[in-house]
């Protein structure tokens, strides 16, 4: 995809399957863009793309039509209510008007919003607003739905709100998500896919549970004790030994932590490693203070990336794929047909 | 309604009002279906139906003077002895009350179309099967549809004052129809101007005072330099200056071929020939009004 100043998506290859996808980039990566050529707005340079196994070029309409989109940024009307302006896109996706009251209270329902519908959407919060904005893109009951940015501007609560609401977006309603963030902790925690893009290349696309288990980080703090006046070192000797890779051992990635210096960042290869560290632990006689999982933040798969090039590639999950030419994705819909 | 109850259903007994997710397998009713229902959204809009009910105060206050007046000079007529016709042109009405059409269009033009643009509501309705001419056809005929309810509802007022008052019914007929037709290309011009105004400036005070300052001050032009044209004797210019502004546009194509007498200097208005050079212009505005409108909802993406 080209503009005529920017590559924004730059020979992207990608197949995302039903469930729910993460799509993580910083701002800038071509998330939004990638989004447009799904729905078939703005056509792509070269390459082609399909969605639910409709061809974006030539069945747009159609794809539209069962697909649901919450944009990024605000997009309601204030002087309407909730209901109203819900009843009107339901119409606009093609439901008769029966049909889209129904399914409007309903999908209203859903997403948490009950008696305030019924008042002018000026005078929602923005925790609100992110519901209005889920339920216009679910009304229509799509197969798929783009959800750029979804967690925006809520708190921590509406933030676990909304992802909660994701997730059941998928195991309850039975309909595919693409959801995009900038935050690869967040979409972890709800997507069973994550792609990294950046630059408008693909840096990483795997399940999730592949990401956790080979990217996962374990902080590890310990108390000092009068057989090892320094808990830290000992246990750092003892985890070396037993083949152990520690993360940025220099202290270049303890900084700005808490109690940095004394906390340990290891890479979790599976259970063993807790059981381990337990042990190690309790072997040398040290309190253990705590021992967590890090979230993960796009910078840190960037780093990984950084590290896994300068072995030669040998880490391997990403290769950014060049073979293809343009941006080529295939959709499966997640939805079981009845 | 064919839905079904999905597995959700019971799970949280807790909840009573959780009854699960119900899939749609509805028809559903696709690009046309949508097209009608943003124009029937938009036409209700424009008098405030569906809408706060501030928003209502001002097109219902315009409609109401728009039939009260009508209203009054169909007593008029009728009391007036002797009377076999009303005491207005039926092609006479709309330019008369130019200033309360003029106001309507300018209120409810950056309604419809400012809106979405302000508040970028239009990057939902382009998710949507429809596409980017959809809206703008179903904006565009929304807004002459409102504008000729507006004029055309009084006309019908003075055409059952006229048949009440036992006037001659082949006229009346005839000269309502004119009228209509009249108001209609009227309509449809001042709908399409409305509608670029509003769309190029999405602020919506701006949006007003640009479509006022558009139809009064090219109005308050024409009709200034016509008078001088008109007062230094060179009658040949005053019908050609009448190009220049909306309202003087729609009286040259009455006078020329709907019977109308014109409101110029003089009253003397185009003649056929001039009045073929009137209608061209008016559809040329028209088709341009279109035009600058799709380009800018092209523009308009995500």
């Amino acid at each position: 995809m080209r503009f005529p100043r920017v590559t924004a998506l730059d020979r992207l290859t990608l197949d995302i399957g039903p469930g729910v996808t993460g799509l993580v980039g910083s701002n800038g990566a071509g998330k939004s863009t990638l989004i447009k050529i799904l729905l078939g707005l703005s056509p792509a340079t070269e390459g082609r793309a399909a969605v639910l196994g409709l061809d974006v070029a030539t069945r747009g309409a159609a794809i539209r039509e069962r697909v649901g989109y919450m944009p990024e940024h605000d997009c309601l009307p204030p002087d309407v209510s909730a209901t109203e302006f819900v009843v009107h896109m339901a119409r606009m996706s093609g439901l008769p008007p029966t049909a889209a009251r129904e399914r409007t209270a309903d999908t209203l329902r859903h997403v948490g919003l009950y008696e305030e519908r019924y008042r002018p959407i000026g005078g929602y919060s923005t925790g609100m607003k992110q519901r209005v904005k889920l339920a216009q893109a679910l009304v229509h009951d799509p197969q798929l739905v783009l959800l750029d940015e979804p967690t925006n501007g809520l708190d921590p609560v509406g933030r676990d709100e909304m992802l909660g609401l994701i997730r059941r977006i998928h195991t309850d309603f039975g309909i595919s998500v693409l959801v995009t963030s900038h935050l690869l902790g967040e979409l972890e925690r709800t997507c069973d896919h994550v792609v990294v893009i950046d630059g408008g290349t693909l840096l990483r696309s795997s399940s999730t549970s592949d990401f956790t288990q080979t990217t996962a980080t374990l902080a590890v703090e310990v108390t000092d004790s009068d057989t090892h006046p320094d808990g830290t070192a000992a246990l750092r000797g003892i985890l070396t030994d037993a083949g152990v890779t520690l993360v940025g051992h220099d202290g270049i990635d303890t900084e700005g932590l808490p109690g940095a210096g004394h906390i340990l960042l290891i890479e979790a290869a599976g259970e063993d490693t807790y059981d381990l560290v337990r042990d190690s632990v309790a072997g040398l006689g040290l309190g253990l203070v705590r021992m967590e999982q890090r979230r993960h933040h796009i910078a840190e798969v960037f780093r990984t990336e950084q590290h896994a090039s300068r072995q030669g590639g040998a880490q391997g999950t990403a290769a950014p794929a060049a073979a293809t030419a343009g941006a080529d994705q295939q959709k499966g819909s997640g939805r079981d047909e009845h | 309604m064919s839905t079904e109850t999905k597995a959700a259903a019971g799970r949280d007994a807790s909840r009573i009002h959780n009854i699960g997710y119900r899939s749609y397998d509805g028809p559903r009713l696709g690009r046309a279906y949508a097209r009608r229902s943003l124009f029937s959204q938009t036409l209700r809009g424009s008098f405030g139906l569906g809408r706060s009910a501030k928003s209502k105060v001002l097109p219902m206050l315009l409609f109401g003077v728009m039939a009260l007046v009508a209203a009054i000079l169909v007593a008029v007529s009728m009391a007036a002895p002797d009377a076999s016709k009303l005491v207005v042109k039926y092609t006479s009405y709309a330019i008369y009350l130019q200033a309360v059409i003029g106001l309507f269009i300018a209120a409810q033009a950056p309604q419809a179309v400012s809106r979405d643009l302000r508040f970028k509501t239009v990057p939902l309705y382009f998710s949507r099967p429809i596409e980017h001419a959809d809206y703008v056809i179903a904006k565009f005929a929304a807004t002459a549809s409102a504008l000729f309810i507006l004029t055309g509802a009084p006309l019908l007022i003075l055409y059952v004052g006229s048949l009440l008052a036992k006037f001659d019914f082949a006229d009346q007929t005839k000269w309502f129809g004119q009228g209509l037709v009249s108001v209609a290309l009227l309509s449809v011009l001042f709908a399409g101007l409305g509608l670029v105004m509003a769309a190029l400036t999405p602020r919506r005070g701006f949006g007003v005072a640009a479509v006022i300052a558009l139809l009064t001050i090219t109005y308050g032009a024409v009709s200034t330099v016509q008078a001088i044209a008109w007062e230094t004797g060179s009658e040949g210019a005053v019908q050609w200056l009448g190009l220049f502004s909306p309202i003087t546009l729609i009286d040259g194509v009455q006078t020329a071929f709907l019977g109308a007498t014109s409101a110029f200097p003089g009253g003397e208005g185009p003649g056929t020939g001039t009045g073929v050079v009137y209608l061209f212009v008016v559809l040329a505005l028209v088709a341009g009004s279109y035009a600058v409108l799709m380009r800018r909802y092209r523009r308009v993406g995500l």
